[in-house]
């Protein structure tokens, strides 16, 4: 690293803060408001800081009683959480053998270029025969369902990601277990899959997140808390009779916490994953 | 066995995907392809073959022009804002100071922000009464008065756009951070030797290694943005006046609010074909101009 | 990663396996959360109705009004989708002809009929069947905050939209407000409820014989009153991005003097918890045009219906009587007032709301209809936009117009 002259060393720091302040204070917005009382959010001069908190949306948002904004938020909380995970698991059944069908063999490797050339596909181009079909087989407004419309998004996105997390995988060691007289699906069970494994754990919480975000076919797809999802759910709060933002910033937060909270705890991962499909090409 | 893998077992392990993809995106844009070209409605069905009908219909259409220009403004700014932001933002915390380690994981902050989370968040910000930016703006001096931010076609597609690229520019910071450090060290020092200044050293020893990444996040981005609905959705709904109104937003309006499924379908290819020609396009202009470089 | 794993094998399992069948009816019914009757009341009288009714289950779903014509039709689709629906007065012509509601003439009782005010029953028509029961009476009143007025010196609320203006001004002039009108002029169905108010009292007309006439006359005047009253600063300019919601929470913060809204805002506005001009609020009719109208109202009444692809239509007309009833009515008029006749001299639903029943009485006679036609939707969608392009500037509210009337129908 050469030296920095003192300049340099100000510019840097000023600049750090400044980045700093930029992704913080929206967030700390958002929870000053969930605890701010609803006259400060509405005073003028806005009131940047409560003059007391005010902790009850959320005991109001995580009390379940029947028929209550916090049933409805809580039941889209799970809905949520059991559709990323059955769309997960899914996604990487049928990504897994695939990423490293391709990684082994280039001669299948153009229809993984097809399956990932989908992604320019919009969903709007998708939507009206998937609701369609959905409608059909009786699946609208069930959580398999959406779990697998959301296949549309998962499944291409764990394949590339795959795909690239197999490649450095030395192929010698498949080849001396072939030697050794194991057959493929040893191989694989015992060599391949615990040395992929944290390239399947990065996949994995790359399409929960994703699942967990979507928003667009969950808007068209559910229609009450057997399946309405938490992305829905707030936006439906926002949109209705709340006079109180403070509500709607509780909200907010709760839904933000779980991808936050993965995002800070797993960021390696998540930044090997972001990085490695594009840095290595 | 030399390689591990015979071609047709290959298949046999791509055949679940294929497979899946074939039933939930190959069957339904097939059936969209068709739908085009009826006059389909999404309840009570049926639809009757009306050729290139709703194609016309949608070129003579001023709505979808208009639409077409804000989603390509919004695309390519947002895009271009998260670009250079990420660049900027990735060369800063490549460098060594205090606190660079905790900056780095709160960049991962808005991006892992739920879509419909961070639209709502802008949304109670630019309030026009009660929003913390005018009060900020205001209680600063940097403004007069209060003012409306999502309420006037003047500012809206850039209120969207700020929000937008404050969730998207830390995915092209982590993958340009990711980019710099694979920068051979030995090669900055040489060039630094060479007495080559900051500036020359971004373009002629960095850029090359950046090139690549970016492209690849330039690209996806690019998809995304041209994509765009939820934000838009949850906060401006198309307005006002349909400033805001994108590709994305007509076609919901016409397949489900207007039930017009057919015009609809029609609506949703030309939009899949603008991204596949943006991409294409995108990936050929940089692969040149990154080429060239070297 | 074992831990996962089963974890995630018992969501799938969990979500695979469908719940055991219950013996009783679970009826599911969709409402929204705007304006009328709060969620907590919907909640409250249909427990009444299971209290009433232990055989039948009911699940509310409440969706912004923005969602809910969307939603019951994307409903359709799925077999088990919703019973019981809450539709707008725009919709039944829609609903009617892609056969989304049951046709329930024959299951009103003659006491049903009798009962129930005629401008309700318009509510649910269309072309001579009644696709549901009103529910919600509504329309668009004109608010006051009686002591910003009383400190300008106003002693009476407007009686015509020109004197509307001239309160304002003199308000504004006084100092007490920059923007003393707020209403709800978002790219939205409010905003055409507004204009509509507007349209009655200008004696204009949406249709004659079948064709556009809003681009003309009363429909004219109207956007041009708009228009005048924002571009004179008289409205408060952030109204072009306002739903009723915005409009509630500005004038119950005090910060505008007139205000256009539905008839639950009176009792909200007046609550000490949740408002600060708690006891200020005044409410009459919208005004007149001198010459034309005394007074002007949109009809924003809504009903309830059932679906046609309820597989209970007989448990849904129960819930829906029971909804729809005078005695449910009358318990919970605060925030909406019921569609029966006689409720309006009944003093446990007018005490101490006197003035809201007086306006709602003059007010509720005077409902003007939006346009009855299947294809309201795209005509809305046109007249949103030649409403804001000409609130903008973008273009004069005859070239709006104009411009709507062609593309719109």
């Amino acid at each position: 690293m050469e030296r920095q002259s003192l300049g340099f060393t100000i510019f840097l720091y000023l600049a750090a803060a400044l980045l700093a302040l930029m992704i913080l204070a929206p967030f700390g917005w958002l929870f000053v408001m969930s605890i701010s009382s609803t006259s400060d959010l509405v005073s003028k001069p806005l009131r940047w800081w409560p003059e007391e908190s005010d902790w009850s949306r959320y005991r109001l948002l995580f009390d379940t009683t029947p028929n209550t904004h916090g049933a409805s938020l809580m039941a889209a909380l799970g809905n949520s959480v059991k559709v990323a995970a059955i769309a997960t698991v899914a996604a990487l059944a049928v990504s897994v053998p695939a990423g490293w069908a391709v990684s082994r063999s280039p001669a299948v490797g153009w229809s993984l270029w097809l399956v990932i050339g989908t992604y320019m596909l919009p969903p709007v181009a998708l939507a009206v025969p998937l609701y369609m079909g959905l409608a059909g087989l009786g699946m609208l407004n069930t959580k398999l369902g959406l779990a697998v419309v959301y296949l549309t998004v998962l499944a291409p996105f764990t394949a590339w990601l795959l795909k690239s997390g197999f490649d450095p995988i030395p192929r010698d060691l498949e080849m001396a277990a072939a030697i050794d007289g194991a057959r493929l699906d040893q191989a694989l069970r015992i060599i391949i899959l615990p040395l992929a494994a944290p390239v399947i754990g990065t996949a994995a919480l790359f399409a929960y997140l994703l699942a967990w975000d979507e928003f667009f076919y969950a808007l068209l797809f559910t229609s009450d808390q057997r399946a309405k999802t938490v992305t829905v759910a707030i936006a439906d709060l926002a949109g209705g009779r709340v006079a109180d933002y403070g509500l709607i910033a509780t909200a907010g937060v709760i839904a933000a916490l779980p991808p936050v909270v993965f995002g800070l705890f797993m960021q390696r991962a998540l930044i090997s994953g972001l990085t490695a499909g594009s840095v290595k090409g | 066995m030399s390689a591990g893998l015979t071609t047709l077992r290959a298949w046999g392990l791509m055949l679940p995907l294929l497979a899946v993809m074939l039933a939930v995106i190959g069957w339904p844009f097939v059936d969209t392809v068709r739908l085009s070209f009826t006059d389909a409605r999404l309840v009570g069905m049926g639809g009757d073959y009306v050729g290139v009908a709703n194609y016309g219909r949608l070129f003579a259409s001023s709505a979808f022009w208009r639409a077409f220009v804000v989603t390509t403004e919004f695309a390519v700014v947002s895009v271009f804002i998260e670009m250079v932001l990420g660049v900027l933002v990735a060369l800063l915390l490549y460098q060594n100071f205090r606190g660079r380690n905790v900056l780095r994981a709160l960049l991962i902050l808005p991006w892992a922000l739920p879509t419909v989370v961070n639209a709502l968040l802008w949304r109670l910000i630019y309030n026009p009464e009660y929003g913390a930016l005018n009060a900020a703006l205001v209680q600063t001096g940097l403004i007069e008065a209060y003012r409306s931010w999502l309420g006037d076609p003047g500012s809206a597609l850039a209120a969207l756009i700020v929000a937008d690229a404050w969730k998207n520019f830390p995915l092209v910071a982590l993958i340009s951070l990711a980019a710099l450090h694979a920068v051979p060290h030995d090669i900055r020092a040489a060039a630094i030797v060479d007495g080559a200044g900051a500036l020359s050293r971004f373009r002629y020893v960095i850029l090359p290694y950046l090139a690549g990444p970016l492209m690849v996040a330039l690209v996806l981005r690019t998809i995304e943005a041209f994509k765009v609905f939820d934000i838009i959705w949850v906060m401006t709904r198309g307005g006002p006046a349909n400033s805001t109104r994108t590709l994305s937003i007509l076609v919901y309006q016409e397949a489900f609010s207007f039930q017009r499924a057919g015009s609809g379908a029609s609506l949703a290819l030309i939009v899949t074909l603008a991204v596949t020609v943006l991409a294409v396009a995108y990936a050929a202009l940089i692969r040149k101009s990154a080429g060239a470089r070297f | 990663m074992p831990n996962t794993r089963s974890f995630l094998a018992a969501a799938l399992l969990s979500t695979a396996i469908a719940p055991p069948a219950l013996a009783e009816t679970t009826l599911n019914a969709l409402f929204m959360a705007q304006a009328a009757y709060s969620e907590a009341d919907v909640r409250a009288m249909t427990d009444a109705f299971a209290a009433a009714n232990p055989e039948i289950k009911v699940n509310l779903e409440f969706v912004p009004y923005e969602g809910l014509h969307d939603k019951t039709l994307l409903a359709l689709g799925s077999g088990s989708g919703y019973d019981v629906v809450l539709f707008d007065v725009i919709w039944p012509a829609e609903f009617a002809t892609n056969n989304v509601l049951v046709d329930v003439t024959d299951r009103i009782s003659p006491e049903m009929k009798d009962g129930v005010l005629p401008g309700a029953w318009t509510t649910v028509e269309y072309d001579g069947k009644r696709y549901g029961m009103p529910w919600i009476l509504d329309t668009k009143y004109l608010f006051y905050n009686k002591d910003i007025l009383a400190q300008a010196g106003i002693e009476a609320p407007p009686a015509t939209w020109a004197e509307l203006a001239q309160q304002a001004q003199a308000i504004k002039e006084k100092g007490l407000l920059e923007h003393p009108i707020v209403w709800s002029w978002a790219q939205a169905e409010a905003a055409i409820c507004d204009y509509t108010t507007l349209v009655s009292a200008y004696g204009g007309a949406f249709l004659l014989d079948g064709k556009p006439a809003f681009q003309t006359d009363g429909g004219l005047e109207a956007l041009q009153y708009m228009v005048d009253s924002y571009n004179s600063g008289l409205t408060n300019p952030n109204s072009k991005e306002y739903l009723e919601e915005d409009v509630r929470r500005v004038f119950q913060n005090g910060e505008a003097a007139f205000a256009l809204n539905w008839t639950y805002m009176y009792n909200l506005a007046n609550d000490p918890k949740e408002s600060k001009v708690a006891g200020k609020v005044g409410v009459v009719p919208a005004p007149g045009v001198e010459g034309k109208s005394t007074v002007s109202a949109v009809n924003g009444s809504m009903g309830l219906g059932i679906t046609t692809t309820s597989q209970h239509p007989d448990e849904a007309w129960s819930y829906i009587t029971f909804m729809t009833s005078q005695a449910t009515q009358n318990a919970y008029a605060r925030l909406s007032l019921p569609i029966w006749a006689s409720s309006y001299d009944d003093p446990a639903v007018t005490a101490g709301q006197e003035d809201m029943i007086a306006a709602a009485k003059t007010g509720l006679a005077a409902m003007y209809p939006r346009p009855t036609t299947p294809g309201y939707q795209e005509m809305s969608a046109a007249l949103q936009q030649a409403i804001q392009e000409a609130l903008l500037g973008q273009a004069s509210p005859a070239d709006a117009l104009a411009q709507a009337a062609e593309g719109g129908l």
